[in-house]
């Protein structure tokens, strides 16, 4: 699979960026070039890339985050390292964007710079099993939304389709159709299928090119699931 | 039935009242909560339905009181320090008899404290939220799909004893994903005679009001009141069993960290300790009588929980202080990792708990 210098995830609320751009990011440091991942979210206080720090750190990504994520302050703060990786164009960059238009609104700032260098790709994650972005139509309502609060246009495609750790291959396997769809009605390719890991060997040459997700190490704490109450 | 989509628990409770035939939306953005508005701000314009930001927590609430006194479904959601802010106006909700849905996702605190997940509103939810004599229905919801359930739930327990509810959850319920299955929509089941609806020229007005300038009238409303909570502590007790049947050791848990307990059950089960769990799915009425029965055949308890022992008061209350209850916690938005609590269990079975 191809690579641009700087690749940004965007797309509506809760599609799975954050977790495909630290697996983009692991993905790309394989290459042997340094790599750096941006957390640009300002409009979500929890499950951030901040949360992956340690593992991060120790695959020698470089994090740039704001110096609040993952406290209590909420404070939609920009680092200014941002400015550093669009500058030191030896550095492959990562950037996660915040959901919806609203959180791509901050991504604005960087537009004219990234435009200027012309060595991006801005990704469009899609998931079919968000209820606000069930159909093509819907889905792509949310990619004008975000494009004209960024004035960044998408290049591709990423289909995330998922449920969760209760998605199946089959899941993957009929979001193909809804993928084929947003593709065709915009225009812009599919760069790739993102999966759970654990789905790669079932859905290996079924839906390409596949890209294995594993889930961020947070969210283990509470996978464990109540019954539904009897009384 | 409807078809498994992928959401965060904000959004659910946000989709479940709309399908629950909620129309009328008031609140006022606060982290972790504000999805719900978010949402509501999207779909109800769409559905010919109110979202109103209102210019505060205590604006909000006073406009849940006024459609609510329409008979017509009406919510507001906040967290914590926006919930404190709505109690004059839950107080006022319930001496004026309104069915309403108060949805609090829980930060840390007090003051401002912070935006990650908490259940230090477990004494402000279950002792009524305001002045004065009364209660709220509290339902603790520990996945999105009960998020969903709950909502459409607390809007049916309202409508039926005509009572505010509150669905108390945390940040982390609010915020995680799920797949959930959404409920079917549903239709308000009970007639609302009293509601200031207009009278059509056809009857006398209905007042809705909370004064009373007789101070024998005012006993008599709250004396009918608590007839109805005594109705409620029979008949809406709502709590789940996990691994109780040969359990030594009871942890009581509910919301987030009931999920995590349960992981740490099944691994302390692996090392030969019986340990079960009571989970209250209703804080209140708290499921006192099950817990009582509980205590007849543990060892002891452990009440884990999101704050320094509130809801442990009830569990010791509930069992007569019959069995040592025992706490393991975490404060300030911190929340426990499976090992923590095995940690806990393994040193109350040490003890003698088991």
């Amino acid at each position: 699979m191809e690579h641009k210098r700087l690749t940004l995830f965007a797309g509506h609320y809760g599609s799975g960026k954050t977790n495909i751009a630290v697996n983009y990011a692991l993905w790309l440091r394989k290459t042997g070039d340094p790599v750096s991942i941006a957390d640009l979210d300002i409009v979500n206080p929890y499950f951030r890339t901040k949360d992956s720090e340690e593992m991060l750190r120790n695959a020698g990504i470089g994090l740039i985050c704001s110096e609040y994520a993952g406290t209590n302050l909420d404070a939609p703060a920009m680092p200014p390292e941002v400015y550093g990786l669009l500058e030191n164009r030896e550095l492959l960059g990562v950037m996660d964007i915040g959901g919806d238009d609203r959180g791509a609104l901050a991504l604005g700032r960087y537009a004219p710079a990234i435009l200027e260098e012309n060595d991006y790709e801005m990704l469009f994650v899609i998931n079919s099993a968000r209820p606000l972005t069930r159909n093509a139509a819907d889905t792509l309502e949310v990619k004008q939304e975000i494009e004209t609060a960024c004035h960044l246009p998408f290049t591709a495609i990423v289909n995330n389709t998922n449920l969760g750790t209760h998605t199946t291959a089959e899941d993957v396997l009929r979001s193909m159709d809804y993928a084929k769809a947003v593709s065709e009605a915009c225009g812009l390719p599919i760069k790739m299928h993102c999966c759970d890991a654990r789905l790669y060997a079932d859905l290996q040459g079924k839906a390409e090119p596949l890209f294995p997700l594993t889930l961020q190490r947070y969210y283990y704490h509470i996978q464990s699931e109540v019954s539904p109450w009897q009384n | 039935m409807q078809e498994k989509v992928l959401m965060k628990g904000n959004e659910a409770i946000a989709e479940a009242a709309i399908l629950a035939g909620c129309r009328h939306y008031f609140g006022y953005p606060i982290t972790p909560q504000t999805e719900v508005a978010a949402y509501m701000a999207k779909k109800m314009p769409k559905i010919g339905g109110v979202f109103l930001q209102a210019e505060s927590e205590i604006a909000a609430i006073n406009m849940v009181y006024g459609v609510a006194s329409t008979g017509k479904r009406a919510m507001t959601s906040s967290s914590s320090p926006g919930i404190a802010l709505k109690c004059e106006g839950i107080s006022y909700l319930a001496g004026a008899d309104l069915p309403a849905l108060i949805v609090n996702v829980q930060r840390g605190g007090p003051g401002l404290g912070g935006i990650q997940p908490s259940q230090s509103d477990y004494f402000l939810a279950t002792r009524g939220p305001g002045h004065g004599d009364f209660h709220v229905i509290v339902l603790a919801p520990a996945s999105v799909q009960e998020m969903a359930d709950m909502t459409q739930l607390g809007f049916g327990l309202a409508d039926k004893y005509r009572t505010p509810v509150m669905l108390l959850a945390d940040g982390t319920m609010g915020q995680m994903m799920e797949p959930v299955v959404l409920p079917e929509p549903q239709e308000i089941a009970v007639e609302k005679p009293w509601a200031a609806c207009g009278t059509k020229m056809e009857r006398e007005h209905n007042i809705v009001n909370s004064l009373y300038l007789s101070p024998s009238e005012l006993e008599r409303t709250n004396l009918e009141r608590f007839e109805r909570y005594a109705q409620i502590e029979r008949d809406e007790v709502r709590w789940e069993e996990y691994c109780m049947e040969d359990a030594e050791i009871c942890i009581v848990s509910c919301g987030i960290t009931a999920r995590i307990s349960r992981n740490a059950i099944v691994e302390a089960r692996k090392r030969g300790i019986k340990v079960g769990m009571l989970r209250p799915i209703t804080l209140w009425p708290f499921p006192k009588a099950a817990l009582a029965a509980a205590a007849e055949k543990v060892k002891s308890f452990i009440s884990v929980e999101l704050n320094m022992g509130q809801m442990k008061e009830d569990v010791e209350l509930a069992i007569r202080c019959k069995r040592p209850v025992h706490l393991c916690s975490r404060v300030g938005g911190m929340i426990p990792s499976p090992e923590e609590i095995l940690a806990k269990i393994e040193e109350v079975a040490k003890e003698g708990g088991c």
